[in-house]
């Protein structure tokens, strides 16, 4: 009964200091908004850097042939290598550590056509597995380069989607033919728009893809210009890299130590870079969070401690007309727990909110969406409770352990 | 009621020890009036706290309608400022955000009163100090007067043994300060019994007995004006 008497009475005393209770609500949603958003923006960048890099592919491996630096076996240094097709079978044969593996031609500067448009652009040469290596995902209805067509030749094309735009707008592409180099040839797929943030030649959504073996017909070419190489797990990177010189090395008749024989862009290394960037920009935004947190907790003391005075008089009066130490105790436990309940509850639904609608502006192509952490609230809001607690807690305990006239005569 | 044998204060602030009271002997009976007197420094308002259990003495024995007081464990004394104690403050001590009503209530809530019960209790005696119209202000709202009276009819609010008053008056105006005489007086009338600490001569001669006090001793103890 005299429970909810005084849990009444708490709130009836809470409502009659509007003032300081809602200075201190501010800070409480105030630190656990400022907090909570600037680690999801900080995550929100993170992903969208990590899917930017995953637009060129996940973790692969870049491979362009090199000269040498090193005599090797009776052979002078600065002696080209050029890749043929069939080195990448090769590898492919000697070291099963690669999972999947796709020689590639390229050609800039090319026509293509469709009525009266006409774009110069770059058509790459590739084999099936390139859409995966590549993450170059055909749209509804569409497909990628087969095996058939790399089989016979066939003159079939994969569009990048600005590419397919530039030449039919909004109209339907598949099963039309297009021009290259005055060569017809019938689109299979158009690729759904991806972020990408690094190329090697140009941009995938503005290249042609057609099989490997028709470019090398077309165009009279003998030599690839690339590999693409993905291990089974990201982790056997180096070593691929390593047994790549090797077998590479053994045909071509160079030193597998010779590094600019071959020109390696490993992109894992760069995701690991991106990760380490990231953990220093996370401990950066916790730091600044941390003292976003302790400013705020501040200001929460700091309104605790401002009516302080005016706390020990009413503890001094309400002890006087009879309340124990423990009501006066009970009541700033309750008034602190309720604060920081609504205010953190509050803090947590605006910052729940703006991560929800952020996405409605569009911006995530630079800035990624932010991802929202509820743990990150909660801890938000108990540090900071736990602060105005602290700060509030031990005058009022000062104060409840006073004789009642020294409380009144503060 | 009342009976304090030897009671002595003694405050040591730093290396200073100050004798606030050298051993006081007072007796207050039942439907009592008394008023205490006596130059600023001389004790009283250490021996009202100690009347009134906000203070506990250093030395002595005090019972309070025979209960042992002078050592009882904080959560005792709490609940006998509160059952059988009524307070009136010079300045009032009315909690400021709260309305008259609300203040006359406060020892019941302490109590664990029912809210019905609660209601009816604090009316009344809102009523009784003529404030029944007023009882939705808030204390900045009254006047100095009216301020008091909320201040005696939240003592009286949990019938208690003895009604403690430190200088009621001091801080009114002759006008009220004579209402509030009356009040005092009608209260003891009606069979309170009432230990008022004062330097206002116009109260002291409505008591029946005025102890006075020098030096934290009593030097006069009984006698009538």
């Amino acid at each position: 009964m005299a429970f909810f008497v005084f849990i009444n009475q708490f709130l009836r005393d809470m409502r009659s200091q509007k003032l300081r209770t809602l200075l201190t609500l501010f800070g409480i949603i105030w630190g656990t908004v400022a907090v909570t958003l600037l680690l999801a923006f900080g995550e929100g960048l993170h992903n969208q850097q990590i899917k930017d890099m995953h637009g060129l592919g996940d973790r692969i491996i870049l491979l362009w042939s090199g000269a040498t630096s090193i005599p090797y076996q009776g052979l002078g240094k600065g002696r080209e290598i050029n890749f043929k097709e069939e080195d990448a079978f090769l590898l492919q044969k000697e070291i099963k550590e690669i999972g999947q593996i796709s020689p590639e031609y390229s050609e800039g500067n090319i026509q293509i056509k469709y009525g009266k448009n006409v774009f110069t652009q770059r058509v790459t040469g590739v084999y099936p597995v390139y859409k995966d290596l590549r993450n170059m995902i055909p749209e509804n209805r569409g497909r990628f380069i087969n095996e058939l067509d790399i089989k016979e030749r066939k003159r079939v094309v994969f569009l990048g989607d600005k590419l397919k735009n530039d030449l039919f707008k909004e109209n339907n592409a598949l099963g039309e033919y297009i021009l290259i180099n005055n060569t017809p040839f019938l689109v299979v797929g158009v690729m759904i728009k991806k972020e990408q943030n690094s190329n090697y030649s140009d941009r995938d959504a503005y290249k042609a893809v057609i099989p490997a073996t028709t470019l090398a017909v077309m165009f009279g070419r003998r030599n690839i210009d690339n590999m693409v190489i993905k291990p089974n797990v990201p982790k056997q990177n180096e070593y691929v890299i390593n047994r790549v010189y090797e077998v590479l090395g053994k045909k071509y008749k160079f030193d597998p130590k010779d590094k600019e024989a071959l020109l390696i862009w490993d992109t894992a290394e760069f995701d690991k870079f991106i990760n380490l960037l990231f953990m220093g920009m996370r401990v950066f935004l916790g730091i600044i969070g941390a003292f976003t947190l302790i400013v705020g907790g501040i200001g929460v003391s700091n309104i605790m401690n401002v009516v302080i005075e005016e706390r020990t008089r009413e503890i001094g009066i309400k002890m006087a007309t009879g309340a124990k130490r423990r009501y006066i105790l009970s009541q700033f436990v309750f008034e602190t727990l309720l604060i920081t309940f609504i205010g953190g509850a509050i803090g947590f639904l605006i910052s729940w909110g703006m991560t929800a609608v952020f996405p409605l502006f569009k911006l995530e192509e630079y800035v990624g969406n932010p991802v929202f952490s509820s743990s990150v609230a909660v801890i938000a809001a108990l540090i900071l409770g736990l602060i105005g607690f602290l700060a509030g807690f031990f005058p009022a305990r000062r104060a409840a352990s006073l004789n009642p006239i020294e409380a009144l005569r503060l | 009621m009342i009976e304090m044998k030897n009671i002595k204060k003694i405050y040591t602030i730093g290396e200073m020890r100050v004798e606030a009271l050298r051993g006081i002997d007072l007796d207050i009976k039942k439907n009592e009036f008394i008023s205490i007197m006596g130059p600023s420094g001389s004790g009283k308002s250490t021996l009202m706290n100690l009347l009134g259990c906000l203070d506990t003495p250093t030395e002595g024995e005090y019972l309070l309608e025979g209960e042992r007081v002078a050592n009882l464990h904080h959560n005792r004394l709490a609940e006998i400022r509160n059952q059988k104690i009524g307070f009136v403050f010079q300045s009032f001590n009315l909690l400021p955000y709260a309305t008259a009503f609300e203040n006359v209530e406060i020892p019941l809530i302490f109590r664990g009163t029912a809210s019905r019960m609660r209601k009816q209790k604090a009316e009344e005696l809102l009523e009784k100090v003529g404030l029944k119209d007023r009882m939705n202000h808030k204390p900045t709202e009254l006047s100095g007067g009216e301020m008091q009276r909320v201040s005696i009819a939240r003592a009286l609010v949990n019938d208690p043994s003895i009604i403690l008053a430190d200088e009621p008056t001091g801080n009114l105006d002759s006008i009220s300060g004579g209402e509030i005489i009356e009040v005092f007086v009608d209260l003891w009338k009606q069979g309170h019994t009432i230990a008022v600490i004062t330097h206002d001569k116009d109260i002291a001669v409505r008591t029946q007995k005025i102890v006075k006090l020098k030096d934290g001793r009593v030097v006069d103890g009984g006698s009538s004006l």
